[in-house]
């Protein structure tokens, strides 16, 4: 394994692969290495395709500017875009290309089109092509070789035949180089044939797909490993995000192992009532779902956490993703909890996000990125279920599995709200899909009773642990939730049609069970 | 006539390669009667050459003088068309054919 883990992926870091990836060679991708079970074939050829706007080129200059900061050297061959545009277009990214040229740390080979007419006077091949590949390799001493891209070389000569043929002795030569190559190829439909030209049956035994698919209006990027002869891969799709300054992040959802360390350390919800429901707090790790419809009392619950975990001496961070800085505020003040304070003490960080911003990949990068600095004992995400919007079902699910992995990793409560679509009763997107993935469900519930509005609350479910049963209602004032007694004659609450029943019924009903 | 200035890229001693020299120089012998210069450059002994002039296909013959640079690919066999990468044949006339 290397040393240098990739940042910003702290949930792939710690479960490389190790010792029994023979024959690989950790790109430093980040989250690639873990999908590839160590990376790319060694001293072979990846053909890596997509179609257009799949992140090729940027896959390609990455293999290389990773392999940069492991000390290894790189040659770029370019068939389509200029050295000088590949340069400017990269630098937004963070790669500085110009700089490693000047370190002999990166050599470029130009076979982009040239201005000039070219006549073709009888037979002919890459031969000089070759010869400079080769030359840049040993003049930079190189162990990494991106090739981009391979369809743009077919514009460039009639006979498909004559660059087929030369394409292969390429790469037969990359193998002679002692190099790893990574060669991308277009291809015209995101479920087709895997490259245009076929290249792929030629060039490479291995083949990783890139795709952007249009998914419910959404844009979703995923990478596949198709195939890598003689050795193992994980398989599927992979959803990924390219960030600026950073380049393409893998998220290798279930490519995480599930070992992370389960704790029996119980922590306070903030609420000495809820603890006792929930058999003495909630564990350390573990996830915490509280679903209710609007209004009901889950951010008063969010705040609660994160008092909770004050007390306690914790720090934790609050993404909230329904309402400003300003409101979040304004609100624990209300329940008489100083969120100014708390940030000033180092104690927490509100990071307030419109939903819409981004994509759910990068909200997941930039999250793990946060956590990662900020290292919060606990974290709130207020609500989860506004993210449902900006992302199809699958997408959202991947998010979900993708946070929960990484938040259990380091070991961090996670407190998550949803908000059910309905006031009485009824079931979110949230609750329904990503339920199992969560140790703890709370819910909250109106309670319609006699002409009023009452609130409820039950846990659900409690991985692990003894837990109350019972829906006990609740109130709340100035100083926070205060659980009471349980709703001793009412039923339906949670189908959202709460009906009184006479107390001598209940009796009696019971009393019928303790007869037999 | 302008004198010509030639530079024909090969990769090594290949048949083709050979070709194309005996190809270069009959034609410049009984198109240009002698107005010409001709350089041989084996890409595999000079590859920076080669990077400095962006060959990919060898051989490959660039005319730099007289302007403008044009540059002609194959062993050229083809001589009509070597004629027209030269601009010593029109183009419509090799139409005609």
């Amino acid at each position: 394994m290397k040393s240098n883990q990739p940042k910003g992926n702290g949930a792939g870091a710690a479960v490389v692969p190790s010792v029994n990836s023979i024959g690989k060679l950790a790109t430093g991708i980040p989250g690639l290495d873990l999908i590839t079970e160590g990376g790319l074939p060694q001293q072979r050829t990846t053909l890596v395709t997509g179609s257009a706007g799949s992140a090729k080129t940027v896959f390609a200059v990455q293999f290389l500017a990773e392999g940069i900061k492991e000390g290894e050297r790189g040659v770029f061959v370019t068939f389509e875009e200029s050295p000088k545009d590949i340069r400017a277009n990269m630098k937004g990214l963070g790669w500085d290309i110009e700089a490693w040229e000047a370190e002999k740390k990166w050599a470029f080979v130009d076979a982009s089109p040239q201005p000039e007419e070219v006549v073709v006077a009888g037979s002919y091949d890459l031969g000089a092509l070759l010869a400079r590949i080769e030359n840049a390799v040993n003049k930079v001493k190189a162990q990494r070789v991106a090739v981009d891209s391979l369809g743009a070389i077919f514009t460039q000569f009639s006979e498909p035949a004559v660059v087929r043929r030369e394409l292969f002795r390429i790469a037969t030569a990359l193998k002679g180089m002692n190099v790893t190559s990574v060669m991308t190829a277009e291809r015209n439909e995101e479920y087709g044939e895997i490259s245009r030209y076929g290249v792929e049956e030629f060039v490479a035994d291995n083949v990783i797909i890139l795709r952007n698919i249009l998914e419910d209006e959404k844009r979703r990027r995923t990478i596949e490993t198709l195939k890598f002869r003689g050795t193992h891969h994980q398989k599927g799709e992979y959803p990924f995000t390219v960030i600026p300054g950073e380049g393409i992040i893998v998220i290798p959802l279930s490519a995480i192992e599930l070992k992370q360390k389960s704790s029996d350390v119980r922590i306070s919800s903030g609420n000495v009532e809820l603890d006792k429901m929930c058999g003495g707090g909630f564990f350390r790790d573990s996830i915490i779902l509280v679903t209710g419809a609007t209004g009901c009392g889950k951010t008063l619950m969010t705040t609660e956490f994160i008092a909770g975990g004050l007390a306690e001496g914790e720090r934790s961070l609050l993404l909230a993703f329904e309402e400003s800085r300003d409101q979040l505020f304004r609100n624990a003040t209300g329940w008489g909890v100083d969120f100014d304070d708390l940030e000033k003490k180092g104690k927490l960080k509100v990071i307030s996000v419109y939903p819409e911003s981004a994509g759910l990949e990068d909200h997941l990068v930039r999250i793990k990125k946060l956590v990662e600095e900020f290292k919060p004992h606990r974290l709130a995400v207020d609500s989860l279920s506004a993210l449902e919007r900006v992302a199809s079902l699958k997408g959202y699910r991947e998010f979900v599995i993708g946070l929960t992995s990484f938040i259990k990793h380091h070991e961090i409560g996670g407190l998550f709200t949803a908000t059910t679509p309905t006031l009485m009763g009824g079931s979110s997107v949230t609750e329904a899909h990503i339920s199992t993935i969560t140790d703890s469900i709370i819910l909250l519930r109106y309670v319609e009773m006699l002409g009023e509005m009452r609130r409820g609350i039950t846990v659900l479910k409690m991985r692990g642990s003894m837990h109350d049963k019972e829906i006990r209602e609740f109130t709340i004032d100035q100083k926070g939730m205060h659980i009471g007694k349980a709703f001793r004659n009412v039923t339906g609450i949670l189908s959202g049609f709460p009906q009184q029943v006479q107390v001598e019924e209940l009796a009696r009903v019971s009393g019928m069970f303790e007869a037999r | 006539m302008n004198k010509f200035t030639l530079k024909l890229y090969i990769t090594g001693n290949t048949p083709r390669a050979e070709r194309a020299i005996a190809n270069l120089r009959r034609i410049c012998e009984v198109e240009l009667g002698g107005q010409y210069e001709m350089l041989v450059i084996d890409v595999l002994e000079r590859p920076q050459l080669a990077e400095d002039e962006k060959i990919l296909a060898t051989p490959t013959l660039i005319k730099h003088l007289p302007p403008p640079l044009r540059r002609i690919i194959g062993d050229l066999s083809d001589t009509d068309k070597v004629l027209i990468g030269l601009e010593l044949l029109d183009t419509n006339k090799k139409l005609d054919h």
